[in-house]
């Protein structure tokens, strides 16, 4: 189990979804991975490919304009 | 006991690839959704950029519907293999500049390679005979499963019943009966089958699934190749078309300038990229320049500059100039005045 963090910063929706799925790809269950995004379409977006794909959303921050979104990779 | 079929299902957000997901379902099919991303897609961006869109539900439609359908959503990036789609399409423009049939035809053979590669049985779309003016008439739907590759393994199961039987109705996969033969532009057989179904709140794009549908894009799209010479783009320049007011006061330069907080916000992060101008003497837009300038016409970019600032009404207003090499000048200039600006420079 490793922790990755995942740079969507000024990507708009869905290129930081995009992005993290081609991480989560690349991970196997377990592994957490924080992503840092910019576009608050994200708090939307990420949260429901997570859900649709199996994974888990463990927490979300805001500051100042970053989002970070951390998750936890689900089974195949 | 035996495996179920497996279906990849091209999942647009709109009501049509949902309902032909959910049909195939119904049949005991092992769906999961595929959507392409073009770079195009009206999906997310905007709504993220001006404010005025704020109050809009953020979602993505593919993944809403991907949640009501049950299924996993597998989103692919093909922005730099469709720049060739948009630049040189084979059977040409719809309306503007979407190259719908070739779209369709690229997406297809795409969920091809992909079904081949993940064990997949077969592919589903939510096309309709008819439906659509370009793409999607009875003389285009061989034309996309030829094209593609994808032949017999290419199922419409909302006008399946139109066309002749595929693999996996022939093979029993899926049960021809259950299907059906909606043709033509109507929307109230799609809209009786949602009802039926049980889906309420799904999106209804108007004119299609992106931005090349649309006039004024696409216009400002002709616009940039116009100036470069060549049907050439990148990311960041299409992402560009759908922000700001765009002005192209001389043949080699153009002006983005933001329209709002929002949008100035997002321009300030291709600062470093564009030379870029910003009134200091009044609250004013933050505005890139793209394209190669020299000092007159820096002159004229601060001017209109100060035209779309608060400054608008003052003799002077101070303008700062950042250079894309990283040196900055400030020029006091007196804006342009609003009717001095030709109306042919707005693209
Ligand atoms: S509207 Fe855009 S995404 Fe949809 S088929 Fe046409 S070109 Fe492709």
């Amino acid at each position: 189990m490793t922790q990755h963090q995942l740079d969507a910063r000024r990507m708009l929706c869905p290129l930081p979804v995009i992005r993290t799925q081609q991480k989560v790809e690349a991970l196997t269950t377990g592994d957490t991975l924080a992503v840092v995004c910019t576009d608050p379409g994200a708090l939307h977006d990420i949260p429901a490919w997570c859900r649709v794909n199996g994974h888990e959303v463990l927490g979300i921050q805001e500051q100042d304009d970053e989002i970070i979104i951390s998750i936890r990779v689900g089974e195949e | 006991m035996q495996q179920p079929r497996k279906a990849a299902a091209l999942i647009s957000g709109g009501l049509d690839s949902l309902l032909a997901a959910r049909v195939i379902q119904q049949q005991g099919i092992h769906v999961e959704g595929i959507n392409f991303y073009t770079g195009f897609c009206v999906e997310g961006h905007t709504h993220a950029i001006r404010k005025k869109d704020k109050a809009r539900p953020k979602r993505n439609n593919a993944l809403w519907v991907a949640e009501q359908l049950g299924i996993k959503l597998h989103i692919i990036d093909i922005i730099e293999e469709y720049k060739d789609i948009v630049a040189n399409p084979k059977h040409g423009y719809g309306a503007n500049l979407n190259p719908c049939l070739d779209c369709k035809v690229f997406m297809v053979r795409k969920a091809r390679e992909w079904v081949e590669r993940k064990g997949f049985d077969f592919i589903i779309t939510g096309e309709v005979i008819g439906q659509r003016p370009m793409s999607q008439r009875k003389a285009t739907m061989p034309v996309i499963a030829e094209e593609s590759g994808a032949d017999e393994l290419l199922l419409r199961p909302l006008c399946a019943k139109n066309l002749p039987p595929t693999l996996p109705e022939r093979e029993g996969w899926v049960d021809r009966e259950r299907l059906y033969g909606f043709e033509g532009r109507s929307r109230k057989p799609q809209m009786a089958l949602a009802a039926e179904l049980g889906f309420e709140d799904y999106a209804q794009p108007a004119g299609g699934c992106c931005f090349l549908t649309d006039a004024q894009y696409s216009h400002k799209l002709a616009d940039l190749w116009r100036a470069r010479g060549d049907r050439r783009y990148e990311l960041d320049d299409i992402m560009l078309l759908k922000v700001g007011r765009h002005l192209r006061p001389r043949p080699h330069f153009k002006l983005i300038v933001g329209r709002e907080d929002g949008e100035n916000k997002f321009l300030q992060g291709y600062r470093k990229q564009y030379t870029n101008l910003v009134t200091i003497s009044h609250n004013g837009p933050l505005v890139l320049v793209d394209g190669d300038v020299n000092d007159d016409d820096l002159l004229l970019a601060a001017r209109l500059t100060a035209r779309f600032s608060q400054g608008r009404d003052s003799d002077r207003v101070d303008v700062q100039v950042n250079m894309r090499k990283g040196d900055s000048k400030t020029l006091q200039v007196a804006p342009m005045a609003g009717d001095a600006i030709p109306k042919d420079w707005y693209l």
